[in-house]
Formats: C-alpha cells, structure tokens, sequence
C-alpha cells in the first residue's frame, strides 16, 4: 500500500461493511436511495401537521405512501418502545415539526435558505445518527487519551431535562428572559443544557485526571448518579416542549439536509481543526500512547485528559439536545439510554483503539453511520426494535474481530500453513 | 517494637462492613420496626438474585476483567424459562437449559476476550446485546409462570419456616451456598489463587506458568453460569419471566463489587465483600421504601456517592501501600 492510502487504511473496513449494508439495501429494499427534493411552502406547513401515519395526506405532493411509511418507520424514537406513546406524536408531526419551525425561525435567523428540503431514507438515517455521531466525536478524543466515559447517555438525559425544565419555566415566563420572545429565548435553555453537561464532563475529567481514578471506574459514577441528578431536575415527570427553536434542532432543516446533520458537520470540523491543526491531536495522541513519557517530555497530561472530558461533556450535552429535541420532551429514564455503548461501538469500528494512542473522527462517525444504518435497515425489514441489537451486536463483534490483529494473524498461518501443507505435497 | 497493624488489605472490606452496620443503625434509630428480623430477611430474598449476578461479576473483576452481560442474561434466562413452561415442558428441563445457555455463552465471551485479545468490555457489551435481543426473540412480552409444579415445590415444600411468619426462602439459601462456594473457590483452590494473579499483573501471572487462557475462559463461564442462576432465582422471586428485567443491573453489580471493596483494576479484593456491598444497596433502597417521602431515584443519586467514596478510599489505600513499599 502507497503512502496516501495508508492515510485512510483505518476507515476501509467501516466502509466496506457500510457498502455491503447500502447493498444489501439496494437490492432489497425498494426505494432505498429515493430522495426526493421537497419545497416548502407555507399552504403545506399548516396541512402537515393534520396528517397521520396511516393515512398520509392526498395531495401533499412530496410524500409517497412508501416513502412515507420508510421514513417513519426508521425513527428511532418511535420505535423506542418506552416512549411509545410520545414517540408516536412525534413520529407523526416529524416531517411537519421542521417545516413548522422553519417559519418561526424565519423571523430568528432566517435558516430557511430557498425552501428546498431533501427527504429519503439516507437523509434520515444521517438525522436519526446524529446523536451517536455527535457522541462518538467526543468519546473518540477521550479513548484516544487511553480513557474511557460511559456517563454520556446520562449526561445527555442531564442536558434534556435541564433544557426542557427551563424551556417550560420560560413558557410559563417565570425565568428571566422569558420577555425576548419564544423564538428568541430558546437560546437560553440550550446554553444552559451546554455549560452544564461541559461540567459534568468537567467533573469526569477531574476524577480522571485531577484525582487518578480508572475512567472506567470515574465516569461510573455519574453514570449512576447522573439519571437521578436527571430525574431530580424534572421531578420525575416527562417535561414535553413545542418551542420552534428547540424543536428545530432536530427536526428542522437548513441548507436541504436535516438541521441537526450541520451541526454534526460544525462540531467534526471544529474538533476536527482543533485536533489536526494544532498541536492538540498529538498531544492527545501522546497521552494515549504513554502517559509518563509524554509528561516528562513537557506535555500537560493531566490537563489533556481533563480537556477531553470536559469536551466529550460537551458532546454529550449537544446529543441530549438533539435528542430531547427529536421527541419533543425529556425523558429522564429512556433519553440516552444504552447510547454511551452505540458511541463506543462508533469509535472502535472506525479504527480508534480502545488502549488509546491513535484516533480517527471520521473514523468514528462512518462507525456511526453504520450502526445507525443497520438499524433503519432493520427496521424497514419489519425487525422488531428489540431484536435489532442481536444483529447489531454479532456485526460488532465482527468488526472488532476484523480489526484485531490476533484474528488476523490466526486467519494468516491458517492460509499460511495450509499453502505449506499444499507445497509438502 | 511490635505494633499491632491491622493489615490494608482489610481496610477496605472493614470500610464497607461498617457502612452496612452505619446504615441500618441509621435505619433502626429512624425507622420503628426497621430492625426486626423479618426486614434483614426480606433484604436476602429481594437481593438474592443481584448477590448471585455479583459473584460472577466480582469473580471477573478480580482477573481485572469485566462482564457487562450480566443483566440481560438474567433477563434472558427468566423469559426462556416462563417461555418453556408456558408451552408446556418441564421447568426442570427449561432450568437446566437455561443454566447450560449461561455457562455456553459466558464460555464463548471468554473464548473471545482469551483468544482474540478484544477488550472484555466490548465483548460483553456486544453480548449484552446479543442477549437481551434473544430474550425478546423468545417473547416480546412478560409471560407469568402459573401453577407449576416444580416451582410450587420450591416456593412451598423449600421454604424454611422460622415461625412468627417469617421464611428462609429457598432462592437465599441457593444464594448462600453459592456465595459459600465462590468464596472457597478464590480462597482455597488453585484456580481461584490463579485470578488473583491474572488480576495483579497477567504478564507475570503467564511468566510463572499460571494458565492464564484457561482460568480467564473459565471465570467468564462462571460468571455466565452465576447470571442465568441469578436469572433462575429471579424467575422463581417474580414467578414471571420479562425480556425487559434488569436493564442496567449490570451497573448495579460493578457498584456492588466496588462498594464491596474489589479494585476494579483487579487482584485486590473478597468475594466475601461483595455480600455486603449488595446488602447496601438493598438497605438504601429499603430505608427509601421506608420513608416514602423520598423519590426512589434518590438511591441512584446515594449509590453513586457510595461507590464515589469508596473509590476514593480505594484510591487512598492504594497510595498509601505504594509508597510504603517504596520505602521499604
């Protein structure tokens, strides 16, 4: 292999297991790659909202039955079977729930650029990822210092709550800030959901690295901890919101992709830069590789470590948003569940080693991608939601096996000595 | 001079017996009716199922290891039983399947993290999975197990009656004997010295002839085997079996192994220990019960203080041994 592909040598497995599922699904699944481009107008808006699953609207010209049906029946949050109910509503008012926020938004920030909206499974399967993509981002930089944080889908039921509590507190107008104005003040909840998941992660880090406590054992903690400090914050209760600007998150659009498929775009790029431009990336690296060596050699391990908590804290919170904001309500018990485990899958197929030392962001979010399109493709198989893990967990293994160079070396000196055999003979 | 020193390794074992007796005394001086005995019985029978899912992650832990399976084997274990019995084979037969389904899978979690050098956590996250999704291939929904002879057996003719109404259920002496055996087997025999070994430093433990391989592949097997009987006494605790038991049991367990004084870098610790770090867990679920003002998610909130202070202990100790060997 020539230098410039050993570049990319760590994504091939990821993209040749990602090439043979759109196969598979191109060959199977009609309508698969079917995308189609939508423009919005205001008569449509107000239409939306009125359709329902089973009987999607005659006349709205931009959905098809099947295409509508595929599309639904790969949101992740209806198929959740806690959020059953609340994912249903959703599920009905998902496509609408963007156009609906695009108006309000208008008056905001003007994102409804042209009109023009892509829809199709692609598009959605990279709408439904963005929360894992978003989370293995930061869970990539933390493995790579040889770390671990198994407290994101906590953190992330933190960052739902804390947003959907003020969210209600400013509808009902008694925060500050509640005068600007409901396209306005969403701001406010979303920076409130993001300083304090940027502390939780502060917190992980200073355990990590302030104290010396396995990150495994650390991150425990608030894993533990983390739902009650959830369920604390919204009483116990399922605190839902319609604020256009929050909804908009997920749901809404900007540009003909999903909203929330830019913001995973803005935060590769940044922690991308951050970590390859800079000196950052290396140091992280370092880390990873060998903790003393790097300190002796003048590096701030210490503070490294704990800049890759408070950023995979970070993450965790914008994933909390995300998905509080795809449901439209925050769900202390079932926001993020499980998903620090999708996120770690995420890193380790896109090549980041689970000893630290090495990382690849793009790695992980191709790693992403495929776990998300995995389970859309179950879904549109008719899969039960529950059963989807078995096939998740057999192609994860698979791929770790793949990338272990123990297996590798067994499958060789079995082609090796079977090559010998054949000489002898 | 001769001092006495009470030696560290107890140190953290000691912690955690006196927060068990600081806790229910908490609870007695609270709470009337807290000490009677019916309550410290009660707190077997509600926790026999997590003390044997514990064993085996303590037992894993020790190799330095970790076994995230836990939960939803026993989730696995109670469906595929109820599943059986509900269509009509015998519940010994469906018992000693499901126990053979544990040992295979734990063995086949171990053949993995052995022979391929992958990372236990991801293993037996992948087997978390994989687990949970077959208890929902065998039903989707919680199936009761009604009128069943064997089980009427055991809940009725295996039942110790201690009188004044209260009963030595069958499933706290099958935990009691399995903690009696785990216990013997680190303490006393070969293979259980080896995980101690492995848990310190593997490449040592290989470097003196431990057969590293073989005792690893058979804690993982233990474990598998200790969470299908957990899954087992959970069937026969609900009479019912549910594909969605126990999500996330398997952070219950680490807490529990931690706040029972293991190091979850490994080699360092009592199986012993973990009786008691599952013992408070139930006594602060129960004193919430007890209160009823409390909102139950408050024990996550006490359970991750818990282990966070116990770490830090641990941490402490740790420092404190290091440097006196250092010196020495």
């Amino acid at each position: 292999m020539n230098k410039s592909s050993n570049k990319f040598r760590h994504l091939v497995w990821p993209l040749v297991s990602l090439a043979l599922l759109l196969l598979f699904n191109a060959i199977f699944t009609d309508n698969f790659f079917k995308i189609e481009i939508k423009k919005q107008d205001s008569a449509q808006a107000v239409q939306a909202p009125s359709g329902t699953v089973e009987s999607p609207q005659p006349g709205t010209s931009w959905i098809t039955p099947e295409n509508y049906e595929s599309v639904n029946d790969s949101v992740e949050a209806a198929a959740n079977a806690a959020t059953e109910e609340a994912g249903a509503a959703a599920q009905t008012v998902q496509d609408s729930a963007g156009q609906q926020a695009a108006p309000g938004k208008k008056d905001g920030k003007g994102v409804s650029i042209f009109g023009y909206y892509l829809y199709g499974t692609p598009i959605d399967i990279l709408n439904q990822g963005s929360k894992v993509m978003v989370l293995a981002i930061g869970m990539t930089l933390v493995i790579a210092t040889g770390g671990i944080d198994i407290s994101v889908g906590a953190v992330m039921a933190i960052a739902g709550a804390i947003a959907a509590l003020l969210i209600s507190m400013l509808d009902a107008g008694t925060c500050i800030g509640a005068g600007m104005g409901p396209s306005v003040y969403w701001i406010i909840p979303v920076l409130a959901a993001l300083v304090l998941t940027t502390l939780a992660g502060f917190w992980n880090g200073m355990l990590v690295a302030g104290f010396g406590i396995q990150p495994m054992v650390a991150t425990l903690v608030l894993m533990v901890a983390g739902r009650g400090v959830a369920q604390l914050i919204t009483d116990g209760q399922i605190i839902t919101f319609d604020n256009p600007g929050l909804v908009f998150l997920c749901n809404g659009h900007a540009l003909f992709l999903p909203f929330s498929v830019w913001i995973v775009v803005a935060m590769y790029v940044i922690f991308g830069l951050l970590t390859r431009k800079t000196a950052f990336g290396l140091f992280i690296e370092s880390v990873g590789n060998n903790e003393r060596a790097s300190r002796y050699a003048g590096i701030e391990a210490r503070r490294i470590k704990w800049l890759t908590y408070v950023i995979c804290g970070f993450c965790a919170g914008m994933a909390g948003l995300l998905a509080a904001s795809n449901i439209k309500c925050a769900d202390s018990n079932n926001a993020g569940l499980n998903l620090e485990l999708d996120a770690i899958l995420a890193t380790v197929i896109g090549g980041t080693s689970m000893a630290g030392g090495r990382f690849f962001l793009s790695g992980s979010l191709v790693g992403a991608i495929l776990i998300q399109t995995l389970t859309t493709t179950m879904y549109m198989k008719n899969v039960s939601p529950a059963i989807v893990a078995v096939p998740k967990a057999m192609v994860v293994i698979i791929v770790c096996l793949l990338q272990s160079p123990v297996f590798r070396a067994k499958v060789l000196s079995i082609f090796a000595s079977k090559a010998a055999k054949g000489g002898v003979q | 001079m001769k001092k006495f020193k009470f030696p560290m390794r107890y140190v953290p074992i000691s912690a955690t017996i006196l927060v068990f007796f600081i806790v229910y005394l908490i609870g007695i001086i609270s709470f009337d009716n807290f000490g009677s005995p019916k309550v410290f019985l009660d707190l077997f029978v509600d926790n026999a199922y997590l003390g044997i899912a514990v064993i085996g992650t303590a037992l894993v832990i020790l190799t330095g290891g970790i076994d995230l399976s836990v939960g939803s084997i026993i989730a696995f274990t109670s469906i595929l039983i109820a599943k059986m019995i509900a269509t009509g084979s015998n519940a010994l037969v469906a018992i000693a399947l499901a126990l053979a389904i544990g040992i295979a899978f734990g063995m086949l979690q171990g053949w993995l993290i052995h022979c391929f050098s992958l990372p236990p956590f991801l293993v037996t996250l992948a087997g978390m999975f994989f687990i949970r999704g077959c208890g929902f291939i065998v039903s989707e929904e919680s199936i009761g197990i009604k009128n069943d002879p064997v089980f009427n057996f055991i809940q009725n003719d295996l039942t110790i009656k201690l009188g004044k109404g209260m009963n030595l259920r069958f499933i706290v002496i099958v935990y009691i004997v399995v903690l009696l055996a785990a216990i013997f087997f680190s303490q006393r025999t070969r293979s259980g010295r080896s995980i101690y070994a492995i848990g310190d430093n593997e490449l040592a433990a290989t470097l003196m002839g431990i057969p590293v391989g073989r005792t690893k592949i058979m804690t993982y097997t233990i474990a598998g085997f200790c969470s299908a009987l957990a899954g087992v006494v959970y069937a026969v605790y609900l009479k019912a079996g549910n594909p969605l038991n126990c999500v996330g049991l398997e952070m219950d367990a680490i807490a529990a192994v931690v706040i029972g004084g293991t190091l979850l870098t490994g080699g360092v610790g009592y199986v012993f220990g973990s009786l008691f770090g599952v013992l408070v867990l139930g006594l602060i679920q129960t004193l919430i019960v007890f209160d009823g003002r409390i909102n139950s998610w408050w024990t996550r909130i006490i359970v991750g203080l818990l282990v966070l202070a116990f770490i830090f202990m641990q941490n402490l100790i740790t420092k404190i041994s290091k440097s006196k060997s250092k010196s020495q």
